[in-house]
């Protein structure tokens, strides 16, 4: 379609004839008057006064249109920009849920919903050779890590299972279970992320070999430091999904504590704040497990 | 003789106007996120020339140690600027606008003799239809920007299910980078889209509120539109 000719240029002859398809051909451009040029309107006095009103009516003059239809949109711009104003400070002062205002906690629980549905068991972190892995890991909390009272000699892992049985798990009966090792790019919350290199049990491999299946039958699992000071929750695919890993080594040696001595979660699908160092306890359930970051506005899910 | 010229249809001027505030929220709530690991900077070797942000920029605008609430707000807003911006480009699709929009084989040239207009360079502007070259290029670079955003935002926001999305945009690390510097475009974009509109003046901003154009047509007289006769008279004097 030829479009040199336009209605807005002023220095253009005006049209000649109507272009079909054209969605702008100015001879028939009243919005909503299908009534072609020459003929004369048959319209209901309510109709017509309304149009006069808002300044669509061709029974006005250029200028009282250009008027009244200036008028009006201004007036619904005005309206419409309070409200959004209004909106914006309705959503910043709405009572908090779990450290974030309320309205925004609740799409953030719907996000979680939408895009848990692109998890898959077989969407995996890209994994790299363990060259590239950072010798210097980073180290960015202790929440849970404080000296009193804890003593690694004496550390055994506690799962609560669902008949009300306690297993004692210490770190050398870990070992003996099938390892798995890890390169991946860890991802922290804040925004950085960096190559690291990690070694222990696979989640799932440890939940067949204490044979947990009405445990991962649930939804949650959660995991505590022992001094329940640090606390996660866990949806149950991820938890299960084959990258996910109770880890008791990096870069090829033993956990330094900073890191989480005696034993950590690695969960690539998911951030740092996940990522819970020294674990004291696991245990499973239907609904969200405390979790330390929710609680401080952050969504559940951590996925990545 | 004044006459009233339709020019932005209803939907754009409401989807350029929901857009507004929204990417505003947008950018506001990325700083809040990008406060937490600022370390973005332009250096030439070893010499910092800028760091993204200083701290009185922080302060000025209360950035400071509020992670959590500008991830809640980003992953709110964002889809409204998706939607918005996927209903704008189907509309424009649909209703035929793209015509305007979308720059043609002349569109590049045209846009040069723009900015040497607007240079004050050109005394007089190429003659344009709805918009010239170089707002053709602006606006359809800018929602190339925004599709941009939207997948690396994904790929930021789920680098695990989307990791071939990651991937290509050449991984986490450099999504991250993509999607801050699409955003210093929208904020260099801001900025010209402003003092441009400032110096078209009032007519053109009302088109984008009420959807019309004025255009002053000359007094009809017989000068302005050769008639056969005058035509046949020019033939006649052998012109």
């Amino acid at each position: 379609m030829e479009n040199n000719e336009s209605p807005l240029d002023p220095s253009a002859p005006p049209p000649q004839q109507h272009t079909p398809g054209d969605p702008r051909s100015p001879q028939q451009h009243t919005p909503g008057d299908p009534t072609p040029p020459g003929a004369a309107p048959a319209r209901h006095p309510l109709r017509e006064s309304f149009r006069k009103a808002i300044g669509t009516s061709d029974q006005l003059t250029a200028q009282q249109q250009i008027n009244r239809r200036t008028f009006v949109s201004f007036a619904a711009f005005f309206v419409l920009g309070a409200a959004a104003w209004k909106s914006w400070f309705f959503i910043k002062d709405a009572g908090q849920s779990d450290g974030v205002q309320g309205p925004l906690r609740k799409v953030l629980n719907v996000d979680d919903r939408i895009f848990g549905r692109t998890f898959s068991p077989n969407h995996l972190a890209p994994t790299f050779p363990k060259t590239a892995a950072a010798r210097n890991v980073r180290y960015n909390s202790g929440i849970g890590l404080g000296s009193n009272g804890f003593d690694l000699a004496k550390w055994a892992l506690d799962v609560r299972r669902d008949n009300g049985d306690a297993l004692s798990i210490g770190i050398d009966e870990l070992r003996r279970l099938p390892k798995t090792e890890i390169v991946y790019e860890f991802k922290c919350i804040e925004g950085w992320s960096q190559i690291s290199w990690w070694g222990g049990v696979k989640f799932s491999d440890f939940a067949a070999h204490y044979d947990l299946r009405p445990e991962t039958a649930r939804e949650y699992v959660g995991l505590a430091t022992p001094d329940d000071r640090y606390y996660i929750g866990i949806d149950m695919p991820s938890a299960l999904h084959p990258q996910t890993i109770l880890a008791y080594e990096m870069n090829g040696q033993p956990l330094p504590v900073r890191h989480g001595a005696p034993l950590r979660l690695i969960i690539p699908v998911k951030y740092g704040v996940k990522h819970l160092k020294r674990v004291g306890r696991i245990f499973f359930s239907d609904t969200r497990p405390r979790d330390y970051w929710f609680e401080r506005g952050y969504d559940y899910s951590c996925s990545l | 003789m004044k006459r009233l010229v339709p020019k932005h249809p209803l939907a754009i001027r409401w989807m350029h106007w929901i857009n507004f505030p929204i990417l505003a929220a947008m950018i506001w709530s990325g700083m809040l996120i990008y406060w937490a690991n600022d370390v973005y900077k332009i250096h030439v070797g070893h010499n910092i020339l800028f760091s993204f942000f200083p701290q009185g920029f922080y302060k000025s605008l209360n950035i400071s140690f509020r992670l959590a609430e500008g991830m809640a707000f980003h992953f709110v807003f964002m889809w409204i600027f998706f939607l918005n911006g996927l209903v704008y480009v189907t509309y424009t699709l649909v209703s035929g606008e793209w015509r305007y929009l979308f720059p043609d084989r002349h569109s590049f040239r045209e846009a040069w003799l723009v900015v040497l207009h607007d240079l004050h360079i050109r005394k007089t502007a190429p003659p344009q239809v709805k918009y010239n070259g170089a707002q053709k290029i602006a606006y359809t670079l800018v929602i190339l920007m925004g599709l941009g955003s939207v997948l690396t935002g994904l790929a930021i926001f789920r680098p695990t299910q989307f990791a071939w999305l990651t991937a290509m945009w050449g991984g986490y690390g450099n999504a991250r980078v993509i999607h801050f510097i699409l955003t210093l475009g929208y904020c260099l974009f801001f900025v010209i889209h402003v003092i441009q509109v400032i110096l078209a003046g009032w007519n053109n901003f009302r088109a984008m509120v009420a959807g019309f154009d004025v255009v002053n047509d000359p007094p009809p007289t017989a000068v302005r539109e050769p008639s056969i006769l005058n035509h046949a008279q020019n033939l006649a004097d052998g012109k």
